[in-house]
């Protein structure tokens, strides 16, 4: 992975920018002994690795703006960063950036139970966004595996979702407006408590912008009150093509799961192994799950597991308790901590279209035997949200680079079969060389336009999401002004 | 300019020598000036999938073909589009281009999301004549930045949109209204609120103050419908109201008046819609110098009749929201300007992107940036 060479002329000046930070920020706000800096060297996308020049935890949006603009004055790039959660490289820094750490933002500053509204600070987590509002019985509805460590900042800047994406959305669908500072330090607010803002959909642009728009500080989300309760079928089948089809029958039938998960014969087995949810050893696994009363819920699972009778499953469960369902779900929710027991490895977010999932799989069994590592696939099915699970041994010399490829070749079959390289986690450095795959240099044009007007110099985590010669005259407009 | 492809689409705005008054249908009275350039003729669905809930059409495509097809494999198009036709006087046939770029929503916005939260790509031409395409026909893609959301209700100022790629959802196997009756305008915000704030999924909640009448829709299977009524029955019983409850026709027509903004056809005066916080909508409305409105979105949306020429936006004041002057005459409509005044700081950065995507300033100009 390719990165941009640090601007020697940045890094010679570390004084006097860390000397201009602790002018507006607290001492322990500003970062830059390098035993420190350390801990801010990669995000989840631990196979890349960098320490930045400094890190900053302001305490407020005056002080992310009093920040920005020092960095801005300074030709100073910005690498913002929630959690450290991105499994992408969003928050890998460069050697002469500031990385911007909103984690000590995370208050709450306002709950409205009546108008269905929550405004926190964006340092806040997932799951404690839930947890304020979770007593009144509402919760915020996307929700990414990460929930429990994963900031809202992160959630906006790369369009998070999540297994329950099917009913209610994913970030931007239930996010109503934010507070943001621009790169010179100009704080702008776009939408609020009333649905759709006004004028051209800002708030549609920045959420998923990947931190190169903005540093959103605060941010107005919808909350829903949660259903009265919620059970899965578990279905098995031998054969990957009858499960897709199955799924499909399913959504066309009228029924709206508000999940449908789906895990394929070597994701089955090293999971059972692993955590003895009870599972059937079968080719397809189906996790079906829908909301309600009691009876809204049987009713639903019955409908559900006629589908299924006519395309003779293995395997039919209906959970009828907290305890079924909890059994369930374990299987999948330990999906990736089992993989990882097997070996390291690489988690793709390609999209497909449902239709293409047999033929998809297919595929990818082919690509697994050619390159001799193992391969097994976890799946959002109802919204064709694949993530497969490519092994690989890091201590392997030249594993990683082949499981790299392995991965390159999967998201590029996404894009042929008519979908897309990343359906949640975001492209950062990790597809960022991909993206010539899914946009024609016209259609990057267009997206880099934006970036030239929200950030004209081109300073806020510059070397993510476009490929790096696709960016680099922008980039470079940076380095001739100064 | 009739355009009946896209790459004659491309030739007519690279040969632009002023400005183009784009559109579909013409059917939403968005006041423009210049050559008209229609993309009407530029119709078919592409792709359909029922089993992927998705559907590819050109942008000329009648709305009204795009439902038929949905409707022969029990689907639709869930945010509900307006037809404005009847309330603005309009000729024509109402497009799915037109109604994603001017991200028209209907009742159940509040339950599922706006059109823009439907639309999955799109193709357009912008301002120099490229091609563009972005998103793409899955339903979960965060591949680069999210331009479909930009066009989305951008009303053909950055670009003109040749073909549209949505999400559709199932149709439910049938639905009812709970019918709240006596209820004053606060009142009926509170109850709707109260409802909304419940595990019972209502898809539509609106209050017309003229006939003290609070509707409530709930969709589902035949069992959940009534339950979930009986259960929002007892809820709302504290409201003091009188309740009744409208079965499946009452309910259809009940809810297409709404949608169409049906209490205010034929009527003489200018027509408002201001999007706000729901619990302000009450006092946004007492305040607004309106001479009678009704709410949609529980509360967040409120449709208001004034008489022509009424600065509804002064009356009003600061709030959190907008005003749109969705019916006017063109005088009028010219000197209030249809959409809402920005704040300095997005005015400068939308008018600086609308730089990029129309160079030359010709779609629509002027229309959502009276300044430039």
């Amino acid at each position: 992975m390719e990165m941009p060479i640090p601007n020697p002329d940045i890094v010679a000046r570390k004084a006097r920018v860390v000397e201009r930070l602790q002018g507006v920020l607290p001492p322990d706000a500003v970062i830059h002994d390098e035993r420190e800096t350390r801990a801010y060297e990669c995000d989840a996308l631990t196979a890349y690795k960098c320490p930045p020049m400094v890190a900053v935890l302001p305490s407020s949006t005056q002080e992310v703006s009093d920040v920005l603009r020092i960095c801005h004055e300074e030709g100073v790039p910005v690498v913002p960063r929630g959690s450290g959660t991105s499994l992408a490289g969003g928050a890998l820094p460069t050697a002469d950036c500031v990385i911007l750490g909103v984690a000590r933002m995370n208050d709450v500053i306002e709950t409205d139970y009546g108008n269905r509204i929550i405004r926190v600070q964006t340092g806040r987590t997932n799951l404690s966004v839930t947890g304020a509002v979770e007593e009144h019985g509402f919760f915020y509805a996307p929700d990414p595996s990460s929930q429990l460590a994963c900031a809202i900042a992160g959630n906006i800047a790369m369009n998070s979702g999540g297994a329950h994406c099917l009913k209610y959305g994913v970030t931007t669908n239930n996010l109503m407006g934010v507070k943001m500072v621009l790169m010179d330090g100009e704080i702008i607010d776009i939408g609020g408590a009333h649905l759709d803002a006004g004028g051209l959909d800002l708030l549609g642009l920045v959420c998923g912008s990947e931190g190169q728009l903005g540093v959103v500080t605060e941010a107005t989300l919808r909350i829903l009150h949660k259903p009265e309760g919620a059970r899965p079928v578990l279905i098995g089948f031998d054969d990957n093509e009858v499960a897709g089809t199955c799924v499909s029958d399913i959504i066309k039938a009228g029924v709206l799961p508000v999940a449908i998960e789906f895990m394929d014969r070597p994701c089955i087995e090293a999971t059972e192994a692993f955590a003895k949810a009870g599972y059937p050893m079968c080719e397809a696994l189906l996790i079906v799950e829908v909301e309600g009363s009691d009876a809204e819920i049987d009713h639903q699972l019955e409908l559900i597991s006629a589908i299924a009778r006519r395309h003779n499953p293995v395997e039919l469960r209906q959970s009828k308790s907290a305890e079924e369902s909890a059994k369930i779900w374990l299987g999948r929710k330990s999906a990736f901590g089992a993989m990882g027991q097997i070996n390291d490895y690489m988690c793709l977010d390609g999209t497909i279209p449902v239709s293409s999932l047999p033929h998809v799989l297919k595929r990818i069994g082919e690509m697994s035997d050619h390159f001799g590592l193992k391969v097994g696939n976890v799946f959002h099915a109802g919204d064709g949200n694949m993530h497969p699970l490519i092994l690989f041994d890091a201590n392997k010399p030249g594993d990683l680079e082949l499981c790299e490829e392995f991965g390159a070749e999967v998201l590029k079959l996404c894009v042929e079969v008519g979908g897309c390289l990343t359906g949640e986690h975001g492209v950062g450095i990790e597809k960022r060389d991909l993206m010539h795959v899914q946009y024609a240099a016209a259609d990057l044009n267009a997206q880099m336009a934006v970036k030239d007007v929200f950030d004209p110099a081109w300073l806020l985590n510059p070397a993510k999401v476009f490929p790096l010669d696709a960016s680099e005259t922008r980039r470079a407009v940076k380095i001739a002004a100064e | 300019m009739d355009i009946t492809s896209e790459q004659a689409l491309v030739d007519a705005v690279k040969g632009a020598d002023g400005p183009l008054a784009v559109r579909g249908g013409g059917t939403r009275g968005v006041p423009v000036r210049g050559a008209v350039m229609s993309v009407a003729g530029l119709s078919g669905i592409s792709l359909y999938e029922p089993g992927a809930m998705t559907v590819v059409a050109k942008a000329g495509t009648p709305v009204v073909e795009i439902e038929a097809a949905l409707a022969g494999e029990n689907q639709r198009l869930a945010f509900e589009p307006m037809d404005h036709r009847a309330l603005l006087g309009t000729k024509g046939t109402p497009t799915i281009g037109g109604a994603m770029a001017a991200n028209v929503s209907g009742p159940r916005r509040i339950s599922v999301g706006a059109a823009r939260d439907f639309l999955l790509g799109v193709r357009y031409v912008d301002g120099t004549g490229a091609v563009i395409k972005n998103g793409g026909r899955v339903m979960k893609n965060v591949t680069g930045y999210d331009l479909v959301k930009l066009m989305a209700g951008s009303y053909g100022t950055l670009g003109v949109l040749s073909e549209v790629s949505l999400k559709v959802l199932p149709r439910p196997e049938t639905h009812a209204t709970l019918v709240l009756n006596g209820l004053d305008d606060a009142g009926a915000v509170a109850a709707m609120a109260q409802a909304l704030g419940s595990p019972f999924e209502v898809t539509g909640a609106a209050h017309d103050p003229s006939r003290q009448e609070t509707n409530l829709r709930v969709e589902g299977f035949e069992a959940s419908v009534a339950y979930r009524l009986e259960k929002l029955r007892a809820l709302l019983s504290a409201t003091g109201a009188q309740i009744d409850v409208r079965d499946v026709a009452a309910s259809d027509a009940i809810w297409a008046d709404i949608r169409d903004v049906a209490a205010f056809h034929g009527k003489e005066g200018d027509v408002w819609r201001v999007s706000c916080k729901p619990s302000d909508g009450p006092a946004i409305a007492a305040r607004s110098g309106a001479q009678t409105w009704f709410y949609d979105w529980a509360g967040g949306l409120i449709w208001l009749l004034t008489i022509p020429g009424h600065d509804l936006r002064q009356a009003v004041g600061a709030f959190d929201g907008h005003a749109t002057l969705v019916r006017a005459d063109a005088a009028n409509k010219a000197r209030l300007g249809m959409f809402h005044p920005e704040p300095a700081g997005l005015a400068r950065l939308t008018s600086k992107l609308r730089a990029q995507f129309d160079p030359k300033g010709i779609f629509n100009a002027g229309l959502m940036d009276p300044a430039a």
